[in-house]
């Protein structure tokens, strides 16, 4: 198991960090999971910005009704690419950022199982993220239309239809799937195999669990989204009909496809960063965290049911009444395990000597809002209402509560975390106190007023609308730009922490428990090198 | 709405009170517990559980299924039938018992949309031609599209449902108070997804009926049209309107077209190539052929199904002699009729 401290002469060396290229070639060769971590969360951060630009002019686009500063053809354009961005090219490698930098340190293993895999996984990202916004730089040279106009969700007959951004955006996703099953792969190998002596999977960290359940559920899910996608390539070039009635095919079972993979997927996005909040909530309570098991128990609940609900993202196509009413149920059965979740949280944090620096803050924010999500969520699980709010800026308010508040605010409760342990520098308290206030109360500005757009009857995606939504649109406007703008914040801190500041204690936080708080900080290059028990 | 609020707050009321009283700058010290310990403490902590199963299943689950055996039964007690259908970027409304079919577009000038002119009061919400229904009748509505997938929504109805090329859905709508009612498409469905507005006016039986008789009057019209010669300019006139209205969203109100996803007409090679085969017949992929038959996988739709053939060979007429062609050519509605007949 522990190949690190096996000395065989003249191998040591290279096993031992003495020895490994220096600039931009150490980070191309690195299998180190620090490094590799390190860039997955770089790339991630310069995502989030690209994927936030998009939507800014978008937002500003919806500042008022008629059009002003872009066509629909591209409004539609910076829709689709902003959501591909922000969950496959930032939300996601965050997540597996984490899991590289972590998982490790917390489960006292001296690297991630499979080290070449993994650089593998992380240079598969940028040509996917190039393919994904390249036709937007074509279009400028005349070549092709832009990039794919159909919304994230591809949904044919539109996506057949499309110009060569649609197959840019196939092909991106496909590289991108392949990158999350061998994350995924690499993480459910690390984790069974090479945990700490003593540490059975009854003790592994919430965090490791959160990320076993996403391991799974990717590779369960990417195949079918690659399939489907392909599906759309070949209706689109080799003359198949999967998606078109005339040939016997059937438009809707592309979003049967595509949602069987969409709506895991939006636990695979979330699952990852909600295993980190308990563990945050009991550092800032100086608490142990309360009920351990039942969380285990509830991402696993979560990570099942979450593969057999996914037609309620398309009620509105017409579905038999029996499949109605078994997917308004079995939706609404997420609900206990989330509840489950919600009340550990809060008896995590019950009675405890609680303080508030940034994380805590940021996963106190988090409890708060994906709240809101999640009982928004119970209200779209109901049929008939959901006839009401469907394709209608309700959802788009929804979805953001679940995973802006419950996704990337819960990646900047991590950040700040365990910044101090990566970097071995405190990062500026005033300044991350300030970015958690202007993120709070812009990202409520902003997407508060939506729920209010969609109850007023305006349909989502479109670039100009009727002059009753004028008012809501410039509070979510004016809220944006605040929102997009105290993003800066973060990515200076981060800068100024990266730099220097105050020097982080081995343990960092107070109330800190776990292997990762028993290195010094930041971790030598190789750490665990001789496995910790654990008792 | 109730329940959800109710349960936001009593929950986060919980951890509120403990954020403000659970500090360490109050002196708070921390307590160990990891979990229940205990029958009582077991037993409180499924009493959640058990008023979320009931919330779920019961409070909101038997209702919401009532509502939805209710919502999807079209049939029982349907007085009319309407037929809608999804085309890019337009609505299509048919009355299968009455024979009436028209299509209804955005009324809303492109002056306002650029804003270089002052928006109206129903900006974007307003159409050429609105659907007409009876108020107290149970209208049941399908729906099917001619191209992507489409949404028919009127808010006010609380009905939504997709139309989808090739199948069949169905809804159905009863209208209580006279009035106008306006909605939109709610399916991304390309470029002009933003400008497919619905609008219906409800109006008591006898004025549905009168609208209905005035309206199959028209058509009647128009479909004898196709039995008398049209001059040249007639057809002109005619088919300015008729491109103005189905084409120019697309090929542009001066032919230019939006390269390369919608081709320019002005100079086509399509266009100004043959009209019809020696024998009079349709040669494929001509423009005769476009127009009638539209082309696969693309925005440009079947307008043989949506017009009829005095619009069909006005339009056809129109683009072949203007918008900077100048074929000399024309057709008359009667050989599309023809033409129509053999082909089906």
């Amino acid at each position: 198991m522990n190949t690190a401290t096996t000395t065989v002469p003249g191998h040591a060396d290279d096993h031992h960090g003495e020895y490994h290229p220096s600039g931009i070639l150490r980070w191309l060769t690195t299998t180190n999971h620090k490094d590799i971590g390190t860039m997955y969360l770089t790339f991630a951060l310069i995502m989030f910005f690209v994927g936030g630009g998009m939507i800014l002019a978008v937002r500003a686009e919806l500042w008022q009704p008629g059009l002003q500063l872009m066509q629909p053809e591209f409004f539609n354009q910076l829709i689709g690419v902003h959501a591909l961005v922000m969950i496959f090219a930032a939300l996601m490698p965050a997540a597996t950022g984490f899991a590289n930098w972590q998982i490790p340190l917390m489960i006292g293993a001296p690297d991630m199982a499979l080290p070449r895999v993994n650089n593998w996984g992380f240079w598969l990202l940028p040509p996917a993220a190039i393919l994904l916004t390249l036709p937007f730089a074509l279009a400028l040279f005349g070549i092709g239309e832009g990039a794919l106009a159909t919304g994230w969700t591809f949904y044919a007959p539109l996506s057949v239809q499309g110009g060569l951004g649609v197959d840019f955006a196939i092909f991106a996703v496909h590289i991108l799937g392949v990158s999350s099953i061998l994350g995924s792969i690499n993480i459910i190998v690390t984790i069974f195999n090479m945990r700490a002596p003593g540490m059975t999977m009854m003790k592994l960290p919430l965090f490791a669990w959160g990320w076993l359940i996403t391991a799974f559920m990717l590779i369960a899910t990417i195949p079918v989204l690659a399939g489907a996608v392909t599906m759309l390539l070949t209706d689109r070039h080799f003359g198949t009909q999967f998606f078109d009635a005339a040939g016997g095919g059937d438009p809707i079972l592309f979003q049967h496809l595509f949602w069987f993979f969409g709506h895991p997927e939006v636990y695979i996005l979330m699952l990852p960063i909600w295993g980190l909040v308990p563990h945050v909530l009991a550092t800032f309570s100086r608490k142990p965290i309360y009920g351990y098991k039942a969380q285990v128990w509830g991402f696993i609940g979560i990570g099942v049911l979450s593969v057999i609900v996914w037609a309620h993202h398309f009620f509105t196509v017409g579905m038999p009444v029996p499949a109605l009413i078994y997917f308004m149920f079995s939706t609404m059965l997420i609900s206990l395990p989330l509840a489950v979740l919600f009340f550990c949280w809060i008896a995590t944090m019950w009675k405890g000597a609680m303080s508030f620096e940034t994380p805590m803050l940021f996963a106190t924010g988090f409890i708060v809002l994906f709240g809101i999500a999640g009982l928004t969520g119970l209200v779209l699980a109901d049929v008939a209402a959901d006839a009401q709010y469907h394709h209608s800026y309700f959802v788009v308010a929804h979805f953001h509560y679940a995973l802006f508040a419950g996704g990337i605010m819960s990646v900047m409760t991590g950040v700040y975390y365990w910044l101090p342990k990566w970097t071995g520098h405190m990062y500026d308290e005033t300044l991350g106190k300030w970015h958690f206030w202007l993120t709070v109360v812009s990202f409520n500005l902003t997407f508060l007023p939506q729920f209010f757009l969609g109850l007023a009857g305006m349909p989502r995606r479109i670039p100009d609308y009727a002059l009753q939504f004028t008012e809501f649109n410039m509070i979510s406007t004016v809220a944006s730009f605040i929102l997009g703008l105290s993003q800066l914040l973060f990515a200076y801190n981060i800068w100024k922490c990266v730099k220097g500041g105050e020097k982080a204690t081995d343990k960092a936080w107070e109330g800190a428990e776990g292997l990762e708080w028993e290195l010094s900080s930041p971790p030598p290059y190789h750490s665990w090198e001789t496995q910790p028990v654990v008792k | 709405m109730l329940i959800i609020t109710a349960l936001f707050v009593v929950v986060f009321a919980i951890m509120i009170y403990s954020m403000a009283k659970h500090r360490k700058s109050l002196g708070h010290p921390p307590a160990k517990f990891t979990g229940p310990t205990g029958r009582i403490q077991w037993f409180w902590a499924f009493v959640p559980f058990a008023i979320l199963l009931f919330i779920d299943f019961v409070l909101m689950g038997i209702p919401a299924v009532h509502a939805i055996i209710d919502m999807e039964d079209t049939k029982t007690k349907a007085d009319m039938v309407l037929k809608v259908t999804g085309m890019q970027w337009k609505w299509q409304y048919e009355y299968p018992e009455a024979g009436v079919k028209f299509i209804s577009n955005l009324s809303t000038p492109r002056e306002q949309i650029e804003n270089k002119a002052v928006k109206g009061e129903h900006y974007l919400l307003e159409v050429d031609n609105p659907v007409v229904l009876p108020v107290g009748k149970k209208v049941r509505v399908l729906l099917t599209s001619t191209d992507v997938i489409h949404t028919w929504w009127v808010p006010q109805f609380g009905v939504k449902r997709d139309a989808i090329p090739g199948f069949l859905r169905e809804t159905w709508v009863r209208i209580e108070k006279p009035g106008i009612y306006r909605g939109q498409c709610a399916e991304l469905c390309g470029k002009d997804h933003g400008y497919m507005p619905v609008v219906v006016h409800a109006v008591p039986e006898p004025e549905y009926l009168a609208w209905l008789d005035k309206k199959k009057a028209e058509q009647a019209a128009g479909a004898a049209g196709a039995d008398r010669a049209w001059s040249k300019d007639e057809l002109l006139a005619k088919g300015k309107d008729v491109y103005e209205k189905q084409c120019s969203v697309c090929h542009q109100p001066a032919g230019q077209g939006m390269p390369p996803a919608f081709p320019a007409l002005t100079g086509s090679k399509i266009v100004n190539g043959p009209l019809l085969s020696p024998a009079g017949k349709i040669i494929a992929d001509s423009h005769v052929d476009r127009v009638l038959n539209g082309k696969a996988n693309t925005a440009m739709q079947v307008f043989k199904g949506t017009l009829n053939d005095v619009e069909l060979a006005a339009v056809i007429t129109y683009e072949r002699n203007a918008l900077g062609n100048s074929k000399g050519d024309m057709i008359q509605p009667a050989q599309i009729k023809s033409l129509r007949q053999e082909n089906s």
